[in-house]
């Protein structure tokens, strides 16, 4: 049996730990909205250049070194988790598709690499040692010349042949309730080709006038294309890591409540039992007295 | 007034402008080129430099930087990876920009870097292009 002063405690402590995780919640419900604010911006940018990136495809055909189909020997993943935790399974569901897919590689005797974007994500990798690069503490203020320079890197590690697949590995942000982990193609980049695209190409694109030719602006949009689906998953990333907390730190705020109240319980049936123990005490003495 | 062609610019942080405009005058892959209402479809890379546009017989000015422009049944697409306004130029910080990017430039002559040097010459070109802008605006 505790004593009171150990459940008063207790009680205090626990009281506490839910202001925290409240107040973690209000934070991560304004940061939420911050950073969807930014993704709802990005979305007209990335509509426009699918759009284009359609058009130009249909029409154009050639050899570029970010699309060559080569015979996959390395993989190399792309993992973009969070910089900070407590935010539920949220990192854990990402490094647990990309271990997946990891091992799915090499029972097929191919080799894995990883790019880590995200503290927790390169926490976790680096002691496989296959780790190729991170890119840490870039999550809460990042830009598109940060996505740039991550891009740049895979482009240029590809080209050279050390790689011949490149994956990335994000949450999808479905909803502030839910976000799914994803597996996105990223290298070679795949030809656009959607049914409806393919009509609107060949009655378009045909008569474009381009300048320069259409070779030479693939070869500037090719790049560009990996940065804008490696900006994507960052911002999706950061929009879903303040919703995944905002979830765990309800949760968490819900869990102390039910705590604090089990513990209440717990301190009225001992300070009850004190009472009636000291009654029996008083109304013993009484009797004593009177006889 | 004349026909009328809707320029639209986008950038990863957003839409920029979205109106119906006389003329656009932009930075192309070949030069300057200008567009106007019923242009031909057409699609150019965009260099760093000044997006002008008339609208109403008044004229604006905008500095972009590296993108693509898309022209098709009578609308422009600036897809581009930044765009600032005139009056949200800070032009002390474009001049010092550019001497910066000079210098760097200057020391990087003869030097095996070629990044470096293209990195600079980039950064001159923006704060170049951000002067002149800031200045059309000031006049």
């Amino acid at each position: 049996m505790p004593s009171l002063k150990d459940v008063s405690t207790k009680i205090v402590g626990v009281k506490k730990t839910s202001q925290i995780t409240k107040a973690m919640n209000m934070v991560s419900a304004a940061k939420l909205r911050g950073a969807q604010q930014k993704m709802e911006n990005f979305h007209p940018y990335a509509e426009k250049f699918n759009k284009t990136m359609a058009n130009l495809s249909g029409g154009a055909s050639g050899d570029y070194p970010l699309m060559e189909v080569r015979d996959v020997q390395a993989v190399e993943i792309v993992v973009v988790t969070s910089d900070r935790g407590l935010c539920g399974s949220f990192n854990s569901n990402i490094i647990r598709m990309a271990e997946k897919l990891a091992a799915k590689y090499e029972a097929d005797g191919k080799k894995v690499s990883y790019v880590c974007i995200g503290k927790k994500g390169s926490n976790y990798f680096r002691k496989t040692g296959k780790m190729r690069k991170d890119y840490r503490d870039i999550m809460g203020t990042f830009q598109m010349f940060n996505a740039r320079e991550i891009a740049q890197d895979i482009a240029a590690n590809f080209e050279a042949g050390e790689t011949d697949e490149v994956k990335v590995i994000y949450n999808h942000f479905r909803s502030v309730a839910k976000q799914e982990p994803t597996n996105l193609h990223l290298l070679p980049i795949k030809p656009v080709e959607s049914e409806e695209e393919e009509g609107a190409a060949a009655g378009s694109s045909g008569d474009y006038i381009y300048e320069p030719s259409s070779e030479e602006i693939m070869t500037v949009l090719l790049p560009l294309y990996m940065n804008v689906m490696i900006y994507n998953s960052m911002l999706q990333i950061g929009a879903g890591e303040h919703a995944a907390r905002m979830t765990a730190m309800d949760n968490a705020t819900n869990a102390c409540n039910d705590i604090v109240s089990e513990l209440t319980m717990i301190y009225n049936k001992a300070r009850q039992a004190a009472i009636t123990g000291d009654l029996m005490d008083i109304v013993g003495g009484a009797e004593a007295l009177k006889g | 007034m004349a026909e009328t062609i809707e320029l639209e610019v986008v950038t990863p942080s957003g839409p920029v402008v979205s109106e119906n405009v006389d003329i656009v005058t932009a930075p192309g892959y070949a030069g300057v080129f200008g567009v106007l209402a019923n242009h031909a479809p057409f699609l150019s890379t965009i260099k760093i430099g000044e997006l002008a546009y008339k609208k109403d017989g008044k004229e604006f000015s905008l500095m972009v930087s590296g993108g693509f422009c898309e022209v098709s049944t009578n609308k422009i697409t600036f897809i581009v990876e930044s765009c600032e306004q005139g009056s949200d130029i800070d032009v002390d910080r474009a001049l010092r920009a550019k001497e910066r990017a000079e210098k760097r430039l200057a020391q990087s002559k003869g030097q095996q870097e070629k990044v470096n040097e293209a990195r600079a010459q980039a950064a001159l070109q923006r704060a170049l292009a951000r002067v002149r802008v800031a200045e059309k605006r000031s006049r």
